[in-house]
């Protein structure tokens, strides 16, 4: 009994409110409501996934045989009946040469996922069995002070998730570092909430694109004499301030808006300024900062996708430039994948922040 | 000729008009508050003139809006006065500190500190050079004196609203101040709690005997807390319009005050000033 309750004080504090029907049907007695919970819950929103594989079949179908159908006539008007049999047959047979490039099925998307995964398993053992064969090597050019060297090959799915995911950190640490500071600070003054407030207006709605193209005009010059990873430089800075609005918007709004009562207190104690700040408004405008961060991080995993095609940055934005650009047979699907993979990790991250905002926030308000 | 005022009771003014160490803790003098409005100014207080003595508690009675609650925060120092001056032992009142401790309408406890914490807030800043030990000790005297000696660790806000004022009541006497301001400390509680809330404020005053000025709407209460009650006229150009004098022997209890046969001549007089 006490380990359910645990377990849904957990589940709870995450934001995955959803999973309870499942814990309450397998903690303990299953209750008659317990089972109806389940069957709305559980049951319904996985019809609903159900529903929506049928309809991108049925959609991907539709779209294949309408591609088929015109190349088919393409070559009867072109080349004549011969050559439109030809491919009429060539398609039937699954060939992978003559079929119609469009919207993959879930079946293809499925297997492109399990290719991926694939690949990667080689890649990282190719990685492995490079890095044993260098090792030695490596050691005496560290010692003659040369660079060592690294393995320079492609890199597979996983590697772009993760290089991804450390794009997004640095954007969002940098976001963090210059936002809640300055939030603050304006926050606290009116006369400068009000000097700045233009400059916050104006560059709020710039798209990542026109971030990226000035962060592109001022490290490239910056970084002239160095031979440091400018893409990645680039693309993190771009993701850090075209993010950072949210928390400097929401960090102002809650350092300026404390309950007067909490005012009124510090000033009848006569609280220095620190002290009113660390103790009182800090503590107290603390749920909206991480509304703020939370709303900055989900920007970030979004335009992030976005700066890495544009900056030539490794990552999964450049891997679904990459595989768009290479038009193989399973190009879509494989972007396919990645869109689904962008959408977990970004709900994911999502749940992380909250499950922070839970915990330090003293108003313990269930997110959406 | 010059003649000087003298006043065994309160003011012992010399021929000069210095003061000399008087019995007077808080001294409003013809006290003044105005809001500027589009329409012209709007005097909320005027000629507005209050002595209260060392060790008495004081009552504040009048309508929704007359100004009571003005009149508590320009003595705390949360509001600037307009015209005439508050003197707190002769010294003027410039902004607010903690020689005045507040209890506040809603608690105001900080939400994300312990019981414990919201009460050493206050604490580390009077007695910043005792040490750690001694000031949780004062903190925790006070929570004790207050019945909350199983919460000192529990959040504000998981505590009831009683609960939460009972800490607002140790927050406010733990920073030892000369003068103690409530305003209307116990109108948002339901009557039970408010009886208890009354009953545990006394018995700490009774002990602790800091000068009081209380707001309150609930005419029993001003009897049963007060040494006197002081009414005050409708805005706007609020002052004073009546004082009452309570003459039952401290300590108090309510079954005493009740059954004493000048209650319901006390209880007339206000209701009557009130109806007016």
């Amino acid at each position: 009994m006490k380990q359910s309750i645990t377990l849904n004080k957990i589940t709870q504090l995450m934001g995955f409110g959803f999973l309870k029907p499942i814990t309450a049907l397998f903690t303990g007695k299953p209750q008659k409501e317990d089972i109806v919970n389940f069957l709305k819950k559980i049951i319904v929103p996985l019809l609903s996934i159900l529903l929506f594989l049928g309809v991108w079949q049925g959609g991907s179908k539709a779209l294949f045989n309408k591609e088929a159908n015109f190349k088919i006539e393409k070559a009867l008007a072109d080349q004549g009946q011969a050559a439109a049999d030809e491919i009429r047959a060539c398609i039937a047979s699954g060939e992978i040469s003559c079929q119609p490039n469009t919207l993959p099925s879930p079946s293809q998307v499925w297997t492109s996922f399990k290719t991926l995964l694939e690949d990667h398993k080689v890649i990282s053992a190719d990685k492995l069995a490079f890095k044993e064969k260098t090792a030695v090597m490596n050691e005496k050019r560290i010692a003659a002070g040369k660079e060592p060297i690294t393995y320079t090959g492609r890199p597979s799915f996983v590697d772009q998730i993760f290089t991804s995911l450390k794009t997004v950190f640095a954007g969002f640490l940098l976001a963090l570092v210059i936002a809640v500071p300055i939030g603050v600070v304006i926050g606290l003054s009116t006369t400068l909430r009000s000097s700045f407030n233009w400059l916050i207006q104006i560059f709020k709605p710039v798209s990542p694109v026109v971030w990226l193209l000035l962060v592109f005009m001022i490290v490239k010059t910056l970084t002239k004499d160095s031979n440091s990873d400018s893409a990645f430089i680039i693309s993190f800075i771009s993701v850090g301030l075209c993010s950072m609005w949210a928390t400097l918007v929401n960090t102002a709004m809650g350092v300026s808006s404390v309950d007067k009562d909490y005012i009124n207190v510090a000033k009848v104690l006569k609280l220095g300024p620190m002290q009113k700040v660390f103790k009182v408004i800090l503590p107290s405008s603390l749920p909206l900062i991480f509304t703020g961060l939370r709303i900055t991080l989900s920007v970030a995993w979004m335009v992030l996708i976005a700066i890495e095609l544009l900056a030539q940055s490794p990552g999964l934005g450049s891997f679904v430039w990459e595989e768009f650009q290479n038009g193989a047979i399973d190009s879509n699907s494989k972007i396919i994948v990645a869109m689904f993979i962008i959408g977990i990790i970004g709900f994911l991250l999502d749940r992380i922040m909250l499950t922070i905002q839970n915990m330090v926030s003293f108003n313990k308000n269930e997110g959406v | 000729m010059k003649t000087a005022t003298i006043n065994t009771d309160t003011n012992i003014l010399s021929e000069n008009g210095i003061q000399f160490p008087s019995k007077v803790m808080l001294d409003l003098h013809n006290l003044k508050k105005v809001y500027p409005t589009p329409k012209g100014d709007y005097v909320v207080l005027e000629d507005l003139n209050l002595q209260i003595m060392k060790e008495e508690f004081v009552t504040i009675i009048g309508h929704s809006g007359c100004g009571k609650t003005t009149m508590l925060s320009m003595i705390a120092g949360l509001n600037p006065i307009s015209g005439g001056n508050i003197a707190v032992l002769g010294n003027p009142v410039k902004g607010p500190g903690p020689d005045r401790g507040v209890i506040f309408q809603a608690p105001s406890l900080m939400p994300w500190m312990t019981a414990l914490e919201n009460v050493l807030l206050g604490v580390n800043q009077v007695f910043p050079h005792a040490s750690k030990k001694e000031r949780k000790d004062i903190a925790k005297y006070y929570l004790h004196k207050v019945g909350l000696d199983g919460s000192f660790d529990k959040k504000a806000i998981a505590l009831s609203q009683g609960m939460q004022q009972r800490v607002g009541i140790a927050r406010a006497f733990a920073i030892k101040p000369k003068v103690l301001l409530l305003d209307e400390p116990f109108g948002m509680l339901d009557s039970l709690t408010r009886g208890e809330l009354q009953d545990i404020l006394i018995e700490i005053w009774n002990k602790e005997k800091i000068t009081a000025v209380m707001i309150t709407h609930d005419v029993d209460e001003a009897i049963f807390l007060a040494d006197r009650v002081v009414m005050m006229t409708s805005g706007p150009r609020a002052k004073i319009g009546d004082i009452l004098n309570i003459d039952f022997e401290r300590p108090r209890t309510r079954k005493s005050v009740l059954e004493h046969d000048d209650y319901y001549k006390y209880r007339k007089h206000l209701i009557e000033f009130l109806e007016h």
